[in-house]
Protein backbone atom coordinates (compact mmCIF):
# COMPACT_ATOMS: atom_id res chain seq x y z
CA UNK A 1 0.00 0.00 0.00
CA UNK A 2 2.65 2.52 1.01
CA UNK A 3 4.83 1.49 -1.89
CA UNK A 4 2.01 2.44 -4.26
CA UNK A 5 1.89 5.88 -2.61
CA UNK A 6 5.60 6.15 -3.32
CA UNK A 7 4.94 5.62 -7.02
CA UNK A 8 2.58 8.62 -6.96
CA UNK A 9 5.36 10.79 -5.56
CA UNK A 10 7.82 9.98 -8.33
CA UNK A 11 6.11 12.25 -10.94
CA UNK A 12 6.39 15.06 -8.40
CA UNK A 13 10.16 14.62 -8.41
CA UNK A 14 10.41 14.09 -12.16
CA UNK A 15 8.54 17.34 -12.82
CA UNK A 16 11.32 19.23 -11.10
CA UNK A 17 13.70 18.22 -13.88
CA UNK A 18 11.80 20.54 -16.22
CA UNK A 19 12.66 23.51 -14.03
CA UNK A 20 16.33 22.50 -14.06
CA UNK A 21 16.32 22.62 -17.85
CA UNK A 22 14.34 25.84 -18.16
CA UNK A 23 14.97 27.91 -15.03
CA UNK A 24 16.24 31.38 -15.91
CA UNK A 25 18.35 31.88 -12.78
CA UNK A 26 20.53 29.55 -10.79
CA UNK A 27 18.17 29.80 -7.83
CA UNK A 28 15.35 28.29 -9.87
CA UNK A 29 17.54 25.28 -10.47
CA UNK A 30 18.48 25.16 -6.82
CA UNK A 31 14.81 25.11 -5.85
CA UNK A 32 14.61 21.75 -7.58
CA UNK A 33 17.22 20.49 -5.14
CA UNK A 34 14.93 21.61 -2.36
CA UNK A 35 12.04 19.79 -4.03
CA UNK A 36 14.19 16.68 -4.19
CA UNK A 37 14.87 17.05 -0.47
CA UNK A 38 11.23 17.31 0.56
CA UNK A 39 9.92 14.68 -1.84
CA UNK A 40 12.83 12.39 -1.06
CA UNK A 41 12.09 12.61 2.65
CA UNK A 42 8.43 11.78 2.01
CA UNK A 43 9.37 8.81 -0.19
CA UNK A 44 11.83 7.52 2.40
CA UNK A 45 9.24 7.81 5.19
CA UNK A 46 6.65 5.93 3.15
CA UNK A 47 9.17 3.26 2.18
CA UNK A 48 10.28 2.91 5.78
CA UNK A 49 6.71 2.16 6.80
CA UNK A 50 6.00 0.00 3.75
CA UNK A 51 9.11 -2.14 4.04
CA UNK A 52 9.14 -2.22 7.83
CA UNK A 53 12.66 -0.88 7.95
CA UNK A 54 13.17 1.82 10.62
CA UNK A 55 16.70 2.59 9.44
CA UNK A 56 15.20 4.54 6.54
CA UNK A 57 13.88 7.07 9.07
CA UNK A 58 17.45 7.99 9.97
CA UNK A 59 18.34 8.26 6.29
CA UNK A 60 15.39 10.64 5.86
CA UNK A 61 16.68 12.75 8.75
CA UNK A 62 20.14 13.04 7.17
CA UNK A 63 18.56 13.71 3.77
CA UNK A 64 16.55 16.69 5.03
CA UNK A 65 19.60 18.09 6.82
CA UNK A 66 21.76 17.81 3.70
CA UNK A 67 19.13 19.41 1.45
CA UNK A 68 18.93 22.40 3.80
CA UNK A 69 22.71 22.72 3.98
CA UNK A 70 23.02 22.55 0.19
CA UNK A 71 20.56 25.41 -0.34
CA UNK A 72 22.08 27.57 2.38
CA UNK A 73 25.62 27.01 1.11
CA UNK A 74 24.47 27.86 -2.40
CA UNK A 75 22.90 31.14 -1.30
CA UNK A 76 25.76 32.20 0.95
CA UNK A 77 28.60 31.26 -1.40
CA UNK A 78 27.48 31.70 -4.98
CA UNK A 79 24.22 33.62 -5.14
CA UNK A 80 24.42 36.30 -2.48
CA UNK A 81 23.27 39.85 -3.12
CA UNK A 82 25.24 42.17 -5.37
CA UNK A 83 27.73 44.37 -3.61
CA UNK A 84 28.02 46.08 -0.25
CA UNK A 85 25.68 48.95 -1.07
CA UNK A 86 22.57 46.82 -1.37
CA UNK A 87 23.41 44.46 1.43
CA UNK A 88 23.57 47.12 4.11
CA UNK A 89 20.60 49.16 3.01
CA UNK A 90 17.57 49.25 5.24
CA UNK A 91 14.47 47.41 4.03
CA UNK A 92 12.52 50.57 3.35
CA UNK A 93 15.01 51.92 0.85
CA UNK A 94 15.40 48.88 -1.35
CA UNK A 95 14.67 49.26 -5.03
CA UNK A 96 11.98 46.80 -5.94
CA UNK A 97 11.82 47.98 -9.50
CA UNK A 98 8.30 49.30 -9.17
CA UNK A 99 7.36 52.82 -10.28
CA UNK A 100 6.94 55.29 -7.44
CA UNK A 101 3.35 56.60 -7.30
CA UNK B 1 -6.51 -2.67 11.27
CA UNK B 2 -8.22 -0.30 13.64
CA UNK B 3 -9.64 3.10 13.08
CA UNK B 4 -6.24 4.71 13.69
CA UNK B 5 -4.73 2.82 10.76
CA UNK B 6 -7.48 3.85 8.37
CA UNK B 7 -7.46 7.48 9.42
CA UNK B 8 -3.69 7.42 8.88
CA UNK B 9 -4.22 6.10 5.37
CA UNK B 10 -6.73 8.87 4.70
CA UNK B 11 -4.20 11.47 5.91
CA UNK B 12 -1.48 10.03 3.66
CA UNK B 13 -3.77 10.07 0.63
CA UNK B 14 -4.69 13.66 1.53
CA UNK B 15 -1.02 14.61 1.53
CA UNK B 16 -0.14 13.33 -1.92
CA UNK B 17 -2.01 16.01 -3.98
CA UNK B 18 -0.09 18.71 -2.14
CA UNK B 19 3.18 17.32 -3.48
CA UNK B 20 1.81 17.12 -7.01
CA UNK B 21 0.42 20.67 -6.85
CA UNK B 22 3.74 21.93 -5.48
CA UNK B 23 5.52 20.47 -8.50
CA UNK B 24 2.91 21.88 -10.88
CA UNK B 25 3.43 25.27 -9.24
CA UNK B 26 7.19 24.97 -9.63
CA UNK B 27 6.74 24.29 -13.32
CA UNK B 28 3.97 26.74 -14.16
CA UNK B 29 4.41 29.83 -11.97
CA UNK B 30 5.87 32.92 -13.63
CA UNK B 31 8.67 34.19 -11.39
CA UNK B 32 11.00 33.10 -8.63
CA UNK B 33 8.95 34.38 -5.70
CA UNK B 34 5.77 32.60 -6.71
CA UNK B 35 7.75 29.43 -7.35
CA UNK B 36 9.24 29.67 -3.88
CA UNK B 37 5.75 30.10 -2.49
CA UNK B 38 4.48 26.98 -4.26
CA UNK B 39 7.50 24.90 -3.36
CA UNK B 40 8.02 25.70 0.30
CA UNK B 41 4.41 25.85 1.41
CA UNK B 42 2.59 23.15 -0.51
CA UNK B 43 5.31 20.55 -0.10
CA UNK B 44 5.55 21.08 3.63
CA UNK B 45 1.82 20.73 4.10
CA UNK B 46 1.94 17.48 2.12
CA UNK B 47 4.86 16.24 4.18
CA UNK B 48 2.97 17.18 7.35
CA UNK B 49 -0.06 15.15 6.26
CA UNK B 50 2.13 12.15 5.44
CA UNK B 51 4.04 12.43 8.72
CA UNK B 52 0.86 12.62 10.80
CA UNK B 53 -0.64 9.73 8.86
CA UNK B 54 2.41 7.55 9.40
CA UNK B 55 2.54 8.60 13.06
CA UNK B 56 -1.05 7.44 13.52
CA UNK B 57 -0.17 4.13 11.89
CA UNK B 58 3.12 3.51 13.65
CA UNK B 59 1.75 2.67 17.10
CA UNK B 60 4.99 3.47 18.91
CA UNK B 61 6.02 6.69 20.57
CA UNK B 62 9.67 6.41 19.51
CA UNK B 63 8.84 6.25 15.81
CA UNK B 64 6.28 9.05 16.20
CA UNK B 65 8.83 11.30 17.88
CA UNK B 66 11.37 10.64 15.14
CA UNK B 67 8.78 11.38 12.43
CA UNK B 68 7.81 14.66 14.06
CA UNK B 69 11.49 15.55 14.45
CA UNK B 70 12.03 15.02 10.73
CA UNK B 71 9.02 17.17 9.91
CA UNK B 72 10.18 19.96 12.22
CA UNK B 73 13.65 19.90 10.68
CA UNK B 74 12.24 20.09 7.15
CA UNK B 75 9.94 22.97 8.15
CA UNK B 76 12.76 25.02 9.66
CA UNK B 77 15.14 24.24 6.81
CA UNK B 78 12.75 25.05 4.00
CA UNK B 79 11.49 28.28 5.53
CA UNK B 80 15.06 29.41 6.20
CA UNK B 81 16.24 28.62 2.70
CA UNK B 82 13.12 30.20 1.19
CA UNK B 83 13.87 33.39 3.10
CA UNK B 84 17.52 33.33 2.00
CA UNK B 85 16.70 32.82 -1.68
CA UNK B 86 14.00 35.51 -1.71
CA UNK B 87 16.29 37.98 0.07
CA UNK B 88 19.10 37.36 -2.39
CA UNK B 89 16.68 37.73 -5.29
CA UNK B 90 15.50 41.10 -3.97
CA UNK B 91 19.09 42.23 -3.49
CA UNK B 92 19.82 41.23 -7.07
CA UNK B 93 16.91 43.45 -8.21
CA UNK B 94 14.89 40.61 -9.67
CA UNK B 95 11.47 42.17 -10.09
CA UNK B 96 8.36 40.46 -8.78
CA UNK B 97 5.89 39.42 -11.44
CA UNK B 98 2.88 41.67 -11.99
CA UNK B 99 -0.22 41.00 -13.99
CA UNK B 100 0.39 43.62 -16.67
Amino acid sequence: MHTIFTLILFPAIAGGMFRILKGPTAADRMMTAQLFGTCGVAILLLLSSGMGNPVLLDIALVFSLLAALATMTFVRRTWHGSGKKNRNSSPGTRDYGNPVP
Amino acid sequence: MGILYHSGTVLIILGLPFFLSGTVGLIRFPDIYTRLHALTKADNVGLGCIVWGLALQSGSWAVTARLLLIWLLVLIASSASCHLIARSAIQKNIQPWTRS
